[in-house]
């Protein structure tokens, strides 16, 4: 569990975290959005003590950070930055291994887990291990930035927009991996975003912050349905809120026993692929695998504003 | 025009001109003025003319692929080697030890069509990194040979050389300790000064002013206030006369190329750990490294290549500047070349410069290849 | 501004010495033993000087002739071939020592100003012909294409876009060539060359440290003098340009 209480930093006298107070559940995913100069990065980056705070203190499972050499610290702590941060002069094996030959792993334990995480990236270690980052394309990067973060099994993670420098293709399959990979895991994670879209996709819960300040600390439908301030409401954009809401929900959630035409669709598809395929093939129903079916009415209930 | 190559017509023309022009100039003694003499007026001197202007123009024909002319240069530079070195046998009576033969115009232009020539063709060539340490390697083999199998022994060069050959010996080494002495003070001190800027903006423009007021101060002064200023130090600073400081000999010359080595090593060093990738080091700290780690595994293998760059710069100058020593008293190939311009005897010019020059291009070339070799890493 | 004041300073500290040598005499009699003369008086301080600067400004005009001219000829269609030549022929002229250079160019031209002369017209193509040719190749395609697009012939791209751009570049190189030129040319006085190397050199003569200082200080300052009013001349055209 991370504890993050009256969190502040100060540059030139001027607040960039303003008494942030926040806390992390073990294995949850929480994603801090904001705009640039919202104050995110500095709050991610003073978790690991890349920046030390003016005032506040950071608690990780109970202990304060504060009290540990800052470069242990980080050891235990992953951390993965928009464009990769490859150190450009070492192979992928070696990149992944920086935090494990840091804490003095012996030699085959290294060989083994670097096998391990390409393996868990899908990257065939035979063809990857000796590569240069030069050699890899963006998405390949990515995945050995976050393999490297992950490294040493941190019990946390923490990501500065570690999608940013992909194109949108990449990026969402990137996302989705992201999502699976922390889930199997057990992994607590905090990213940073500026991307409500991403968010929503992500998040167990979304942070929102702007000004240094947190706005709003909530699950990704609380924040779409009942936005704090009209920053927020503002930053989720009021066009496709109803869309969003709909992607979080799967449709075996709200499946009802029942008939219909035409090709099924799969419980682990959201509401928001549902509505797609209904509006698609004008149909007024869905069957669902393995029984039930989702309606068009059942879609626009779920859609409304609550 | 379109039908030849134009490079090729380039090196055609300076060779022509030089086949014209004496290839040697011919003193019985010393004192007297000489005379040129051509390679026609050599035995077999029309054939070997002949050929040298039948390949010269032959090569101008655009089909010839890069590995024959580079084969032809190699060749066309060992044979106006070895001409050189027949003319002198050929011209000096045996057992006359006054005559004289030097290099003349027509051997200096011969010698740079075929430079031109080779080098151009390594051009197109591009041969891989392996390939050119061996042509080096072998060019150097090529020019030992030459040198050792007395082949040139005739040419006056030789005969100074010959007449001092342990002097030499002992200028080669003091030239070659200043050179790389002073070039390893200057990374000794010089490293650590560029980090320390790096991690302290704050001194960077007090340093790198001092260190560029220093370059401007002309070779031939500095060399010229070391000594003084060191003869004072051995004076008055106790065990200072004792560690090796004196204001006489090899020391002046030594601290004067140090200072002027310390500018590029130091701004080299900033630039080099400067271009490093904030987002690298950004990962590197957190990470996890400490200071000294990030340093040590991240900051200076990336700023490898810009720093090599800089001992390129600064080896080669040094290997220049260091003939001034030779004004001061400081030993190295600059005794002969002062020498020589006081006694206007220039093939003890020769005897001083040449080495140097050879000594500076090796010493770039093989630097060049190192940089190259560093560079490929990190791409 | 700080920098202003000190470099207009040190000028005016030139001035008055050249003008008045023996008024400076005090300042450099410390480094002087053996009541030796504190103060170069064989020659005219200032007539060395001027020759001196005469020999660099020849030098280097034609120095920058010369590489241009090459440079642009080398950047043409015609010429093309030659450019891959022309750069290594730069990098490795570069290599050779100018000492060396020097000494080398005494038995064709004698002694005097002509191998000096020689030596740092050859020394200082390399410097304007690189940054030429760096400054001729270096636009951004963007511009080229917008030239080719608004049917620029090349011998109006060439003077209208290329040079122009150019500019700043080869200031920096002339520059370079010129404060070489000024510490070489001290040399040249070993080969009997009018330069303020005389001042220098008879100082390490007689072992008389106030002439070497006050030879090398001359140099010096006229030397970042020099840097400055280069440097100064490249900002103006590069801020005109709206490149800073």
């Amino acid at each position: 569990m991370i504890e993050i209480r009256n969190l502040t930093r100060l540059y030139a006298g001027m607040p960039v975290v303003d008494d942030v107070s926040l806390t992390v559940e073990r294995g949850q995913l929480l994603v801090l959005v904001g705009t640039s100069g919202s104050g995110k990065t500095t709050l991610l980056r003073m978790i690991n003590r890349l920046v030390e705070p003016s005032s506040g203190r950071v608690l990780i499972e109970g202990v304060d950070t504060a009290t540990l050499p800052a470069h242990l610290l980080r050891r235990r702590i992953g951390y993965a930055i928009q464009g990769h941060g490859l150190f450009p002069h070492r192979t992928v094996a070696q990149n992944i291994a920086t935090v494990p030959r840091l804490l003095g792993w012996p030699r085959a334990r290294i060989a083994a887990r670097v096998e391990e995480l390409l393996d868990l990236f899908q990257m065939d270690p035979a063809a990857f291990r000796d590569r240069m980052p030069h050699q890899l394309s963006g998405g390949q990067a990515q995945r050995v930035g976050v393999a490297r973060a992950l490294a040493a099994r941190p019990d946390l993670l923490l990501m500065d927009e570690p999608f940013g420098a992909l194109d949108p293709l990449i990026r969402a399959k990137a996302q989705a991996d992201l999502k699976d990979i922390q889930r199997r895991l057990g992994t607590t994670l905090i990213l940073v975003t500026h991307d409500m879209a991403e968010a929503v996709a992500l998040g167990d819960r979304i942070a929102v912050m702007d000004h240094g300040k947190l706005l709003q600390d909530d699950r990704p439908a609380r924040i779409l349905t009942d936005p704090a301030t009209p920053f927020v409401a503002d930053l989720i954009g009021t066009a496709d809120r109803a869309l969003r809401l709909l992607s979080l929900i799967p449709v075996g959630a709200i499946a009802v026993p029942g008939e219909a035409e035409g090709a099924p669709i799969a419980p682990g598809a959201t509401l928001r692929d549902a509505l797609a395929e209904c509006l698609w093939s004008g149909r007024s129903a869905l069957p669902v695998e393995g029984g039930g079916v989702v309606t068009l009415d059942a879609l626009r209930a779920q859609a409304r504003h609550p | 025009m379109a039908r030849l190559q134009p490079p090729a017509v380039l090196f055609a023309l300076i060779g022509l001109a030089g086949l014209a022009l004496p290839l040697v100039q011919f003193k019985p003694n010393r004192i007297v003025p000489g005379e040129g003499v051509g390679l026609l007026a050599l035995p077999q001197g029309l054939a070997i003319t002949g050929a040298v202007a039948v390949v010269l123009i032959a090569a101008c024909a655009p089909r010839w692929p890069a590995a024959l002319r580079l084969a032809v240069a190699a060749a066309g530079l060992a044979g106006v080697i070895l001409s050189l070195g027949a003319a002198a046998a050929h011209l000096v009576p045996p057992g006359n030890a006054l005559a004289r033969v030097a290099p003349a115009s027509g051997f200096w232009l011969l010698l740079l069509a075929f430079g031109l020539m080779g080098t151009d063709a390594v051009n197109r060539l591009k041969p891989g990194l392996a390939l050119r340490w061996q042509m080096l390697a072998g060019a150097l083999a090529l020019a030992a040979a030459i040198l050792v199998s007395g082949a040139l022994d005739g040419v006056s060069v030789m005969r100074e050389y010959a007449s001092r050959r342990d002097l030499f010996g002992r200028e080669a080494q003091a030239h070659l300790a200043l050179a790389f002495g002073s070039l390893g003070l200057a990374l000794i001190v010089g490293i650590p000064a560029g980090i320390a800027i790096f991690q302290a903006p704050r001194l960077r423009g007090p340093v790198l002013g001092v260190l560029n007021i220093l370059q401007t101060i002309p070779s031939l002064a500095l060399f010229g206030i070391m000594i003084p200023v060191l003869g004072w130090v051995a004076a008055t600073v106790p065990g200072a006369a004792r560690a090796g400081v004196s204001g006489i000999g090899v020391f002046p010359a030594l601290v004067a190329l140090f200072l002027y080595s310390l500018l590029p090593v130091v701004s080299n060093t900033l630039a080099g750990l400067s271009g490093v990738p904030a987002a690298t080091r950004d990962a590197a700290i957190g990470l996890g490294m400490t200071r000294a780690q990030v340093l040590a595994q991240v900051l200076v293998p990336l700023a490898l290549p810009v720093l090599l760059a800089a001992v390129r710069i600064v080896l080669v100058q040094n290997i220049g500047l260091a003939v001034i020593a030779g004004l001061i008293g400081g030993g190295g190939f600059g005794t002969f070349v002062f020498q020589g311009l006081n006694q206007t005897a220039m093939d003890l010019v020769l005897l001083g410069a040449l080495p140097t020059i050879a000594l500076a291009l090796v010493a770039g070339i093989a630097l060049d290849l190192l940089v190259q070799g560093a560079r490929r890493v990190p791409a | 501004m700080t920098g202003r004041i000190l470099l207009a300073g040190a000028g005016l500290f030139l001035l008055g010495f050249l003008v008045s040598p023996a008024s400076f005499a005090p300042l450099f009699q410390p480094f002087t033993r053996n009541n030796a003369p504190a103060i170069y008086a064989q020659t005219s301080l200032l007539s060395l000087t001027l020759s001196h600067l005469a020999i660099v400004a020849v030098a280097v005009a034609a120095s920058t002739v010369v590489g241009l001219a090459l440079a642009i000829l080398v950047t043409r269609r015609a010429g093309r071939e030659f450019l891959p030549l022309a750069r290594t022929v730069t990098a490795v002229g570069q290599t050779f020592p100018p000492v060396a250079v020097l000494a080398l160019a005494v038995p064709v031209l004698g002694f005097g100003t002509g191998p000096t002369l020689v030596a740092l017209f050859l020394y200082g193509l390399l410097p304007v012909f690189e940054t030429a040719l760096a400054g001729l190749t270096g636009q951004p395609p963007a511009i080229i294409d917008a030239a080719r697009g608004m049917g620029l012939t090349p011998g109006q791209r060439l003077w209208q876009i290329d040079l122009p751009l150019a500019l700043p570049l080869l200031l920096a190189g002339m520059r370079l060539t010129a404060v070489i030129s000024l510490g070489t040319a001290t040399i040249g006085s070993t080969v009997a060359a009018r330069t303020l190397g005389e001042v220098i050199i008879a100082g390490l003569l007689s072992s008389n440290t106030a002439f070497v200082l006050q030879g090398g200080l001359v140099v010096g300052i006229l030397a970042v003098l020099i840097h400055h009013g280069f440097q100064g001349l490249e900002n103006g055209v590069r801020r005109r340009m709206g490149l800073e």
